[in-house]
């Protein structure tokens, strides 16, 4: 039985808490540090920072992630910049500032006290990432550069090039290979873990399957780390890698952790529009566009059709500037995202289908010249020429809203630990830190923070009960729990029906765009929690699984991550329908302002929902338990970024 | 359009590979290469027939997993591009096309197009980092870095460790990986401690792993899609002669 859920955060003045926290946490002197195993699942930013430096501290780390190298994580994908409150450019930033537009971009649905941690660490991150090489943009007094991203009015965002997120990924699976020579981690790419293994209720192991050989083997640890990323490609079509799953956060919500905010989704408003029907992923075109881009579409509808050069600027409508005046182009993505919705639903798109929105850099080259520009963003340009066959140079970029990031995640405490004692939770994983919309450059930040400076502190006051109890894997919950993984993949290659994989998931990320996506109403969601447990049905009757279980098998993996979106679906449109009110990405039509934003009902809404696992389909519903937020230092507003 | 596809199957490392022959239809010029293999892969599934494998996950270029020697050229005719990158309306409508896994000794094979590349990651291990521990590090603006310097490492640091360039050597030759990591390391202060140690251990580790010597036939720069300069295998050179130097006379 799950009581009150307690957030952990501890007492004192918010500026102190964390220091404090540190003072008064446990530790593990270092000759017991090797005697612990920790098992780490996930190799991106949060997953290699964190087995890393767990490794670096003595203790004994396994490293599992699905690619072939912990170096191709998803976190690669990464573009804009990573934010910190250095204040470099003397614009009047300050921690409290970075945690105050965190906050508030996440319009106020997050625990304060996360978030002002984060801006705390943030600056130690910057510091880490540059010692270790990551080759941060520069000045040409050899100091290093920022740029401005949305949601903020000042300039705190370091970058390399357009490729951020490699860079930072580099450095700290560069860190994991010297853990890894040094024996301290052992890693197991191409191994995915399929479930969690509880202990007298303590998370203490992980069942896998190699997916080169099809073994499906246990694992026991004294602690159990899952950084294992977003949800985001329920949608189907999103910019997530092909790999991104919920399969690790979803096997251990089935086995009692509690999901938190499982419909807080993160539509990122300048991606490349979608052009038909054999498209497999959406590819994004990075907010810091936005720097120098201007957005807008035509104020007729009868101009949509012409070449954009071709209209005057005074018939077209640059839409974010005439709405937001103050933040103009760099509004927040929840917000951007919307208002391009809103001028293609009217009619005033443009592009294939009418779902696009120009964005134009032919201000900001006439103002800088094209040399600057290539300099900035001339990687995402080629991206852009790569995919589209279109020179962003010449003729502005078409952009639309797309699935991006997922706020959701499995609920974590001030520690990081789920409501599973040892189920210590990071990264996109977790729910903590993003409320209901996350502000650009930050998922790098929180990754990096959990897994370098935040989570080797924490994670002691757990460890440091626990010397000598970790289970052997002939442990018969081990024994268990492996049978049921056994049973789930065998049956699913037996369904061996005469629908295709890529079907139901094209189908389910339809529904859930259609229902739960950029809007949402209560009779949609209805709708969509009537379909969903169809869909699964069938999928188990029709679905064709082609090979067989001991081998190379790409579709018995994609089967499995499937099968489990089928199910997280239906708990995202659940927690959709019960958060009746409108807040960042969530937004429900139904609670809006007179002017089309989203309305906050603080009263009843301001709280974390953490879902509990009972039982899938039309009858059973998870079970909802509420963390509400306490605002000490920020006063509740109605977020404006007119 | 239409097409004719050549592809390598191989059920395992043990078993033997040949060529099978399949038609993609009704192919969308916007569509790419892999979705294109993603379509026929439904269509063999339809059908009762084992679908091609092959490794992808981001399909925009940068995670590096997506290895195919199409029509005999490693990532395939577009340069600089990833496999992932690639768009059929680059090929002419009812053409055959040749599909082949990346082929080079350090590289066994899995399945079918898909390749076992942990040889990168172990040269990486030898040497391939900076030692910084955590909470150790200096205030990030303490240390400025030349701009020009900045810019030469990332340029190096761009490689997505997809391997091609071994794949496109005549003598399977690991060196522009290699090398970029070396120099991007290089050309920052912060490497510098490591300088001497790196360089040795990572050249050591690419040969141990079997992969050959560079004999400046540049087909590695020619196939990279970072755009890996091979000026950067002469700074390795350069690099490794300066560290045997220091160890001769004794250091
Ligand atoms: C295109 C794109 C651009 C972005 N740009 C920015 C940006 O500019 N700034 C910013 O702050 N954020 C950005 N983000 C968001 C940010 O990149 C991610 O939120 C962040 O990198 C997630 O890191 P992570 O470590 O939590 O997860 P990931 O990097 O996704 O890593 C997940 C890891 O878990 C492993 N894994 C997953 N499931 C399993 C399983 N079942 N078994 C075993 N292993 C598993 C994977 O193999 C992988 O190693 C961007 C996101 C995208 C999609
Ligand atoms: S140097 Fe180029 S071809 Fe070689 S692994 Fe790196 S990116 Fe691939
Ligand atoms: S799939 Fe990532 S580089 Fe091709």
């Amino acid at each position: 039985m799950i009581g009150k859920l307690e957030g952990k955060v501890p007492p004192g003045p918010l500026e102190q808490k964390w220091r404090n926290h540190k003072n008064n946490s446990r530790l593990v002197s270092p000759n017991n540090r090797r005697k612990f195993e920790i098992i780490v699942v996930g190799s991106g930013l949060a997953g290699g920072s964190a087995a890393a430096t767990l490794g670096e501290l003595g203790y004994r780390v396994k490293c599992f992630c699905y690619q072939d190298s912990p170096r191709r994580a998803h976190s690669i994908a990464a573009q804009g910049g990573i934010n910190a409150a250095k204040n470099y450019q003397n614009d009047g930033d300050s921690v409290f500032r970075l945690f105050y537009d965190t906050i508030k971009g996440g319009d106020f649905r997050s625990r304060e006290a996360n978030v002002y941690r984060l801006a705390e660490v943030s600056n130690l991150i910057i510091d880490q990432c540059t010692e270790q090489g990551v080759p941060f943009a520069r000045e040409y007094g050899g100091l290093l550069a920022n740029r401005s991203f949305g949601g903020a009015q000042v300039s705190r965002t370091f970058y390399a090039r357009g490729q951020t997120g490699q860079q930072l990924l580099l450095g700290a699976y560069q860190a994991l290979c010297r853990q890894i020579a040094l024996g301290t981690v052992k890693m197991f790419p191409q191994t995915e873990m399929l479930d969690l293994v509880l202990v007298d209720g303590h998370a203490k192991g992980v069942i896998t399957r190699n997916l080169c050989t099809g073994q499906i083997q246990a694992f026991a640890g004294d602690a159990v780390v899952l950084a294992t990323g977003g949800y985001g490609n329920v949608f189907f079509l999103s910019t997530n890698a092909r790999g991104c799953n919920v399969t690790a956060t979803y096997r251990a919500y089935k086995r009692g952790a509690l999901f938190g905010n499982p419909c807080f989704t993160q539509i990122h408003p300048t991606c490349i529009p979608v052009t038909g029907h054999h498209q497999s992923k959406l590819t994004l075109m990075s907010e810091s566009l936005r720097n120098d881009g201007r957005v807008w579409v035509p104020k007729r509808t009868e101009d949509c059709a012409k070449p954009p050069n071709e209209i005057p600027d005074a018939d077209r409508d640059y839409y974010l500037e005439r709405k937001y005046p103050s933040f103009g182009n760099l509004a927040p993505r929840d917000i951007a995202s919307r208002a391009a919705k809103e001028v293609c639903d009217e009619g005033r798109g443009v592009g294939p289908g009418g779902r696009g929105v120009y964005l134009d850099f032919a201000d900001a080259i006439s103002r800088l010249n094209e040399d600057t520009i290539r300099e900035r963003y001339g990687n995402l340009f080629d991206i852009y020429q790569k995919i589209t066959a279109e020179d962003a140079y010449k003729t502005p970029m078409r952009i639309y809203p797309a699935v991006h990031y997922t706020m959701g995640g499995l609920w974590v405490d001030y520690n990081l630990m789920s409501n599973i004692p040892g189920l210590h939770v990071i990264g996109e994983a977790n729910f903590s830190d993003h409320g209901a919309n996350r502000l650009g450059a930050s998922a790098l930040m929180q990754g990096l923070a959990d897994g370098y400076f935040v989570l080797p502190y924490t994670l002691p006051n757990y460890l440091a009960g626990q010397i000598g109890k970790r289970p052997s894997t002939d442990h018969e919950e081990f024994k268990l729990v492996e049978s049921e993984v056994r049973a789930r993949v065998k049956k699913l290659l037996e369904v061996n029906g005469e629908r295709t994989l890529t079907s139901f998931h094209r189908e389910l990320g339809l529904l859930l765009w259609d229902k739960c996506g950029m809007a949402r109403n209560a009779t949609g969601l209805r709708e969509a929690l009537e379909k969903i447990p169809d869909l699964r049905d069938e999928f188990w009757k029709k679905v064709r699984v082609p090979g067989e279980g001991e081998s190379y098998n790409q579709s018995l993996e994609r089967a499995g991550r499937i099968a489990d979106f089928l199910e997280f679906a239906e708990l995202m449109c659940i927690d959709a329908l019960e958060r009746d009110e409108s807040c960042g990405g969530h937004f429900r039509e139904e609670h809006q302002t007179p002017d089309g934003e989203a309305q906050r009902d603080d009263e009843n809404f301001a709280a974390v929902f953490a879902w509990e696992f009972q039982g899938n389909g039309k009858v059973e519903r998870p079970k909802l338990h509420r963390e509400p937020l306490h605002f000490e230092a920020v006063h509740l507003t109605q977020r404006s970024y007119k | 359009m239409n097409f004719q596809l050549n592809v390598w199957r191989q059920a395992n490392a043990k078993s033997k590979g040949k060529f099978a022959t399949y038609e993609a239809r009704n192919i969308a010029p916007d569509t790419s290469f892999l979705e294109m293999l993603d379509i026929v892969n439904d269509e063999l599934t339809e059908r009762s027939e084992a679908p091609i494998a092959f490794d992808s996950d981001c399909r925009e270029g940068i995670c590096g997993a997506c290895a195919l020697t199409i029509n005999g050229q490693a990532h395939g005719p577009k340069h600089p591009a990833a496999a992932c990158q690639l768009y059929m309306r680059s090929f002419d409508d009812g053409k055959t096309i040749t599909v082949e896994p990346f082929r080079a000794k350090p590289f066994p094979l899995v399945r079918d197009l898909v390749i076992d590349r942990s040889a990168l990651d172990r040269i990486v291990q030898a040497g391939g980092f900076i030692a910084a521990r955590a909470g150790s590090a200096p205030e990030a603006n303490s240390i400025p870095v030349p701009k020009h310097n900045a810019d030469l490492a990332i340029e190096a640091a761009a490689c997505i460790g997809c391997g091609a360039c071994a794949a496109a050597c005549p003598n399977a030759s690991a060196m522009l990986f290699t090398a970029a990591k070396v120099s991007h390391l290089a050309f920052l202060p912060q490497g510098a401690p490591e300088r001497t140690l790196r360089v040795t251990k990572m050249v050591r580790q690419m040969d141990a792993e079997g992969f050959g010597n560079c004999t400046n036939t540049y087909e590695c720069e020619a196939v990279c899609p970072a755009e890996i300069s091979a000026s950067f295998i002469a700074k390795l050179n350069r690099e490794y002669a300066r560290a045997v130097l220091q160890r001769s006379v004794g250091e």
